[in-house]
């Protein structure tokens, strides 16, 4: 039994996690692909047509990833959390049966239209199919987030005598406390990753000193709009998500920022330290005293509850791995509003494309809005546990009851090969796209 | 409203079958029957633009499937574990082998994913009608041993095959010589109804041999069906029961007859529509006599102890289900939008069609 929950697990993290690399790109990227075809349209400009045209063959390949690695975690809600999806389908299957019905069907017959018709449809038009690509697939994050915010506070329901949950509210659904905030949080920090793809594909034309054109406008581009993301990923949206995790996930809220004790007079805010598991205490902590209380509640003596509060069966499964992945993502963001900042003043002074410093910052800086949406996504989804449908359902109780581990563990090897090949194969085609460069698109 | 949703869940499966399944015919000719560059290019550029969308049907109907009948679709996703993760495997190869080809000039990089394009349709091909044939066949719910249920009423669990693939073992497995029967006849309708498609939709040099393809696997396709029948009445005789008492069944049962005997003119017609209407209304008839066969079961039971899951014990609680069709009618409508758009803009034959933009 514990071996089956703990194999069940390892495979959705494994292949959410992999598969989340993608979308974040696909949905940000098509914001800023329809940008560019909005450019073209206006000032008839053929620099953002070929502009649009090169990064829509990233997107391409990119959407095609998201597509083959999503299909699975559809089936495996059924394959393996049967008892979860027994117990909840008629509430979540609603959501996740409206992403394929208006997204999915969208995205899928507009894509072909958007990639291959530009010539048969006229500028127009390809315009119009791009931004219903674009609408489908913010969609689709829409209605996931609506199935994942039911999970995190779980509303318009009634549990029956026989333990199933019956939908009493299809409109709780959509107006649900916890949906609005993580929906435009999580797009804004999907923008902030397509901007630092498109930043770095910038800077590495400009160093490189070739397609020195495309390379001021990808950076200008990935620069002004990372920028713009990255301050709303952290406030009013970062901050309104923390506010529902204090309010109705108080636990959660103590084991990400760390704290253990309840402090009188206001709590600090934990900048570094190790979380030491044994004692129930941070080791090696540097702190800033009652930022953490002015944050939350603005109000600087305002007391927040320890961790060391709340019934041990309650805490989130895992401490350490929660409170890291907040503070990598935390960290990230601010790392990312700091370099942002530094090259929009510089691009303002018109001394971006030469102050190689920044551009070097921002080739480097790609993996890392990669890592902090994953580790965002970690935060929420390790801050739920050990609860499915928080506060009622817990996890262990979700599993399918007869895959045994041995087979979990099968498909889940077989996933880790198949990706890892995915990945490879990503990896090369995308490189050799970009290395070829916009210029040679030209048909 | 169960039936309401039972009938637009087998529709979606239906259309899924139809669209998709020309998507795998087209890759197990292209794995058997291309050749020539120029006619492997042909075949991919005329299920490009449409793969995608196509696939979106089985999951749309997994979407429908999960919130109308939730016991279903964990019992019999969980109860089929390996398989459907095999065929998420296969699909990933299937959609990479699409997608990948163009994305470099060399000839072991294009006959890789040529390869992988085709085994994965064939297998899926052949997968989905093993599925179908354990639908029909029924499993043992609630892993029934010395007539005491060790699960739950509603769960079980299959392995790939049992040692003497014998579908009345008490040990079943998925694949068994009934289940296979099934496979193979998906295969052989698939590759008719793929060549059908690609006779419809290019000028591909294939197109005179296919229609001669089609005509023996037409015939081979009767002979199998004919022995499916005789070995599914000897089986279990109560979907064939159900089908001598249904006239509904008989009226699908007319339809697919139909579009079998048209497929056998296939050398005499002018229009290169034709044969892929009649393959498409074989693959509709066929379908839906099947599940209308064993209505208002969704999946039997093989032990008398845990009744069959049927679509009332199934289903989600009235206030959901009803709710469900308010959003769900203005999507069909979107989609059916959508399907007119995407085949209006790529209609007529593909040939000229710019696919994988790469030059």
């Amino acid at each position: 039994m514990e071996d089956m929950l703990l194999y069940d697990r390892l495979q959705f993290a494994f292949t959410i996690t992999f598969h989340y690399l993608f979308p974040q790109l696909t949905m940000g990227l098509s914001l800023l692909i329809v940008f560019f075809k909005f450019r073209f349209l206006r000032t008839k400009e053929d620099k953002f047509n070929q502009a649009a045209r090169f990064w829509m063959k990233i997107f391409a390949l990119n959407f095609a990833m998201g597509v083959v690695t999503g299909i699975p975690m559809e089936f495996q809600f059924g394959t393996n959390w049967a008892k979860f999806s027994e117990l909840t389908g008629g509430i979540i299957g609603q959501t996740l049966a409206m992403e394929g019905m208006f997204s999915f069907f969208l995205e899928s017959s507009f894509l072909g239209l958007f990639l291959f018709g530009e010539k048969l449809l006229g500028h127009k038009l390809h315009f119009l199919t791009g931004l219903l690509v674009f609408l489908g697939s913010w969609a689709s994050g829409f209605l996931i987030i609506a199935t994942h915010s039911w999970m995190q506070h779980p509303v318009g329901f009634e549990i029956l005598a026989n333990g199933k949950y019956v939908l009493t509210n299809f409109g709780a659904l959509f107006s649900n406390v916890w949906l609005w905030p993580s929906y435009l949080h999580n797009q804004a920090a999907s923008l902030v990753t397509a901007s630092f793809v498109m930043a770095a594909v910038g800077a590495f034309y400009l160093l490189s000193k070739k397609q020195e054109e495309f390379g001021q406008l990808f950076v200008r581009t990935g620069v002004i709009f990372g920028l713009a993301a990255s301050l709303l990923a952290a406030f009013p949206t970062g901050d309104m998500t923390a506010k529902n995790v204090v309010k109705y996930q108080p636990e959660t809220f103590a084991a990400m920022e760390g704290i253990f004790e309840t402090e009188k007079g206001g709590s600090e805010i934990i900048l570094v330290g190790q979380p030491n598991m044994l004692e129930k205490k941070l080791d090696n902590k540097i702190a800033v005293p009652n930022v953490l209380s002015f944050l939350t509640y603005q109000k600087w003596d305002r007391e927040i509850k320890g961790l060391n509060e709340f019934s041990p069966e309650n805490h989130p499964t895992n401490v350490p791995g929660l409170y890291y992945a907040y503070h990598i993502m935390v960290g990230l963001g601010t790392i990312f509003i700091g370099l942002l900042s530094l090259a929009a003043v510089q691009l303002f002074r018109r001394k971006l494309y030469t102050t190689n410093i920044l551009l070097w910052g921002l080739l480097f800086m790609l993996p890392f809005p990669y890592i902090a949406n994953t580790t965002g996504w970690y935060t929420a989804e390790l801050g739920r546990q050990p609860w499915l449908v928080h506060g009622l359902l817990r996890t262990a109780e979700g599993i399918s009851p007869t895959v045994s581990s041995g087979n979990t563990l099968f498909t889940l090897l077989g996933f880790v090969g198949l990706y890892l090949l995915l990945g490879l194969l990503f990896l090369l085609l995308a490189g050799k796209i970009i290395y070829k460069g916009p210029q040679t698109a030209i048909k | 409203m169960e039936l309401f949703w039972y009938i637009v869940l087998m529709t979606m499966l239906a259309v899924y079958v139809i669209l998709d399944g020309y998507d795998f015919g087209a890759g197990i000719i292209h794995l058997f029957f291309a050749k020539e560059e120029k006619d492997k290019v042909l075949i991919t550029k005329s299920i490009g633009p449409f793969w995608d969308a196509n696939e979106v049907w089985l999951i749309a109907a997994g979407g429908v499937l999960f919130f109308a009948f939730p016991t279903l679709y964990a019992s019999a996703f969980s109860g089929f574990y390996l398989p459907l993760i095999m065929i998420l495997w296969l699909l990933i190869f299937r959609a990479t082998g699409l997608e990948l080809r163009g994305q470099l000039h060399n000839s072991l990089w294009e006959n890789i994913w040529d390869k992988a394009f085709g085994l994965a349709s064939l297998l899926l091909a052949l997968f989905f009608g093993v599925a179908l044939g354990n639908v029909v066949r029924g499993v043992n719910l609630g892993m029934v041993e010395n007539g005491v249920s060790t699960q739950e009423a509603h769960y079980f669990f299959l392995p790939l095959w049992n040692s003497t693939l014998d579908p009345q073992s008490h040990q079943l497995g998925i694949i068994d010589w009934f289940t296979l029967l099934f496979g193979l006849i998906s295969v052989l309708a698939l590759t008719i109804h793929g060549a059908a498609w690609i006779i419809f939709k290019t000028n591909s040099s294939l197109n005179s041999r296919l229609k001669t393809v089609i005509f023996y696997a037409n015939l081979g396709l009767v002979g199998l069906i004919l022995l499916s029948l005789l070995l599914g009445f000897i089986l279990n005789p109560l979907p064939f029961q159900n089908f001598c008492s249904r006239p509904l069944v008989w009226i699908f049962t007319a339809v697919m007859l139909t579009g079998s005997l048209g497929l056998f003119k296939i050398r005499s017609w002018k229009k290169d529509g034709m044969g892929f209407l009649f393959s498409s209304l074989f693959l509709a008839g066929g379908f839906a006599a099947t599940v209308a066969s064993i209505f208002p079961n969704l999946l039997p039971s093989t032990n008398t102890v845990n009744p069959s899951l049927t679509i009332y014990n199934v289903a989600a609680p009235e206030y959901g289900l009803k709710t469900g069709l308010s959003w769900f009618v203005v999507a069909v409508v979107l989609v059916a939008l959508y399907l007119v758009i995407q085949y209006r803009v790529f209609r007529g034959k593909m040939d000229d069609v710019d696919y994988h933009g790469e030059h």
